[in-house]
């Protein structure tokens, strides 16, 4: 009697594993709280489709290249590329590459507080940066009166604003700065957090909205979903070919519509060549071991295919999500690049095909 | 469990429960301060304890880090906020115990204790939205103007008039921490013995006198304890002030610009802090603000020995 019991017992367990395992694997992924929104309905329908739950963090692309290094998540995300250093980190490490596969594109614009002004303004990098550098402090400066004729800029004071954490949207900002001015590159540098020279400092996009919002002549950086969502004015930037480009989803996809894109997808997109692309755009990317083995998340070939088969989803039948959630969708000479890259991946000598 | 063995064990259990939790408070106090020295030891061995306390740079690109700004920046705020602070808080206390009607007590009480309920990101808004178009309108503009005019000297030392910086943060972080202040100085001037009081005034003293002489240098215990955890709240805040004080690490800092607390450093940048100096330094930061409270708490406790040991000898 209790050994029938005992059996049957078993037989359910032994049944309800079977079930759990029929129902495939549950991914983890952490990282930039950018691409947020767009990453929660790719996962949300990914697992109404194929029945793999998908729980992604959005921790900040510091902390998800943290966790993907201490190989908690079986997958990374991040605003900006991993720097070689930290490709030489995870090199060094584990003895395997981290493959980066964009999903998105998304632009940074320059959003401003300034009471009677109906049209975008215009501005170019140079005078971004000495704006930024503290060089050019009122508005109806020559310098910015020259690239909007015909407006009434007021003498108002600039005031600077800037994000004061860490993100992925000072380093895209902040870099196309960089590239543009010689003496930004030299006295501030680059990266997802930096010591300005002058300005207040706000934390996040609201805290950057909420402060260019509430002083008058203010000038700040947000996102250009964000911008486009909080109804705050953004301005048209000079591109490299010397047209003014308003941000928008077709002038960033442009950006990174180019004729060839280097293997690693980790091209900086800002100052882009593109005759009609905006200026400051950049990828968003996923970030996964190339070796899956070696990443300790990553159980079993079984996990290594589930992540695959994510990534492949993502940049072909996810792609339809992205614009309806303000994003980018990537160009096709960028999906070719990185179907080569999904193809690459591997469970030690095993290739995920 | 038997009647016998309740009264022989009953006692000693908890006791040891007791002694237990106790411990375990004390135990998570130093796992934290481990915690942090050990992440922050990098920072310190890579620019030496001192030279971490004094450096003036804090610049993640080129990965210098030197935590003066905040430091800095942390210790006006709360010795600000404390200073704007402390009258009012006491003010109250003295008026909800001595002065105000039998009424008017509790409902007052339970109004300054609410200000200490309410989350400080809601201070943060209400200084984003309400206050720092105030302070820039009435105060910090008509001031720039005058200085602007009549003493040019003075336009550096006053720093942008935006209503976002260190004035509209010490003003909220002032509101934040009278309810600290008031609520122990409340709890101290009511245990004033009456008939101490009763005597003065049977002596003819007038209220003013009876406050003066007997009520605040009786209650100046209570009254001192209040400040030491209103300050230690100022020190550690972190939302309302991260929301206005405009977040800037550049000296020197003005009294209308921006600048930043070392909480402020930490909540802003930790979440995308890569490199593993900056992690190091934001966590090297931490300890240092631990210290600085441990700090304030020993300084207030010999105060208070001191004040003690003055009762006694009376």
């Amino acid at each position: 009697m209790l050994k029938t019991i005992a059996a049957r017992a078993l037989g359910i367990v032994a049944l309800a594993a079977g079930l759990a395992l029929a129902q495939g694997v549950a991914l983890t992924g952490a990282g930039a709280t950018f691409p947020y929104p767009l990453y929660a309905k790719y996962f949300d329908v990914y697992s109404q489709k194929k029945g793999v739950r998908v729980n992604y963090q959005s921790i900040g692309s510091g902390g998800g290249i943290r966790q993907l290094f201490e190989q908690t998540v079986q997958f990374g995300a991040s605003d900006a590329p991993l720097s070689d250093a930290e490709l030489k980190k995870f090199e060094d490490a584990y003895g395997t590459k981290i493959l980066h596969i964009p999903t998105a594109l998304g632009a940074v614009v320059p959003t401003y507080n300034l009471p009677g002004l109906t049209q975008p303004l215009k501005l170019s990098g140079p005078i971004l940066a000495d704006i930024f550098l503290g060089k050019v402090t009122r508005w109806n400066d020559p310098k910015i009166a020259a690239l909007n004729p015909g407006v009434n800029l007021p003498p108002l004071p600039i005031t600077v604003v800037h994000r004061s954490d860490g993100s992925g949207t000072t380093y895209i900002w902040t870099e196309y700065l960089a590239k543009v001015s010689p003496e930004w590159k030299a006295r501030v540098g680059f990266g997802k957090s930096v010591a300005w020279p002058v300005g207040l400092g706000g934390k996040g996009n609201e805290g950057v909205a909420g402060l260019v919002r509430q002083v008058p002549g203010a000038i700040g950086y947000n996102e250009l979903i964000y911008a486009i969502q909080s109804k705050i004015p953004y301005a048209a930037v000079k591109n490299r070919s010397g047209r003014f480009i308003l941000a928008s989803l077709e002038s960033v996809r442009e950006a990174a519509n180019l004729d060839r894109i280097s293997q690693d997808t980790r091209v900086s997109l800002t100052d882009t060549p593109a005759e009609n692309g905006y200026p400051i755009s950049s990828f968003t990317w996923l970030l996964v071991y190339q070796d899956m083995a070696k990443n300790r998340a990553v159980k079993d070939m079984r996990v290594a295919r589930a992540v695959r088969d994510l990534l492949w989803w993502v940049i072909h039948e996810g792609q339809q999500y992205n614009e309806r959630l303000h994003y980018a969708r990537l160009p096709e000479v960028v999906v070719r690049v990185s179907e080569k890259n999904i193809a690459s991946l591997r469970y030690g000598n095993q290739p995920l095909q | 469990m038997p009647h016998w063995l309740y009264r022989k064990l009953g006692d000693r259990i908890f006791a040891w429960v007791v002694l237990l939790l106790a411990f375990g408070v004390v135990l998570a106090a130093l796992l934290v301060a481990w915690e942090l020295l050990r992440g922050g030891w990098l920072a310190f061995r890579t620019f030496g304890f001192w030279g971490f306390l004094t450096g003036r740079e804090w610049n993640a690109v080129s990965e210098r880090f030197g935590a003066w700004p905040p430091l800095l920046g942390t210790l006006l705020t709360s010795a600000a906020a404390l200073a704007l602070a402390f009258f009012p808080s006491l003010a109250a206390a003295i008026f909800s115990v001595e002065y105000a009607p039998r009424w008017l007590r509790e409902p007052l009480a339970f109004m300054v204790d609410l200000l200490a309920a309410l989350p400080s990101v809601v201070y943060g808004l209400w200084g984003i939205f309400v206050l720092a178009p105030l302070v820039r309108n009435v105060l910090e503009l008509p001031l720039f103007g005058w200085a602007a005019a009549q003493a040019p000297w003075l336009v550096p030392v006053l720093g942008p008039p935006t209503g976002i910086g260190l004035l509209s943060s010490v003003l909220v972080l002032a509101l934040m921490i009278v309810p600290y202040a008031s609520s122990l100085a409340r709890d101290a001037i009511a245990l004033v013995p009456r008939e101490q009081k009763e005597a003065m005034y049977a002596l003819g003293a007038t209220r003013w006198e009876v406050v003066r002489l007997v009520v605040v240098p009786y209650a100046r215990g209570g009254i001192f304890a209040g400040v030491v955890l209103a300050l230690a709240r100022a020190l550690g805040e972190t939302m309302a002030v991260t929301m206005l004080i405009g977040n800037s690490v550049q000296l020197p800092f003005t009294f209308f610009g921006p600048a930043a607390t070392m909480a402020s450093a930490i909540a802003n940048e930790f979440t995308e802090a890569t490199g593993d100096l900056h992690l190091s330094s934001l966590l090297a930061l931490g300890f240092v603000l631990l210290l600085i409270a441990l700090l304030t708490n020993l300084g207030a406790n010999l105060v208070l020995a001191h004040l003690r040991s003055r009762e006694v000898k009376r």
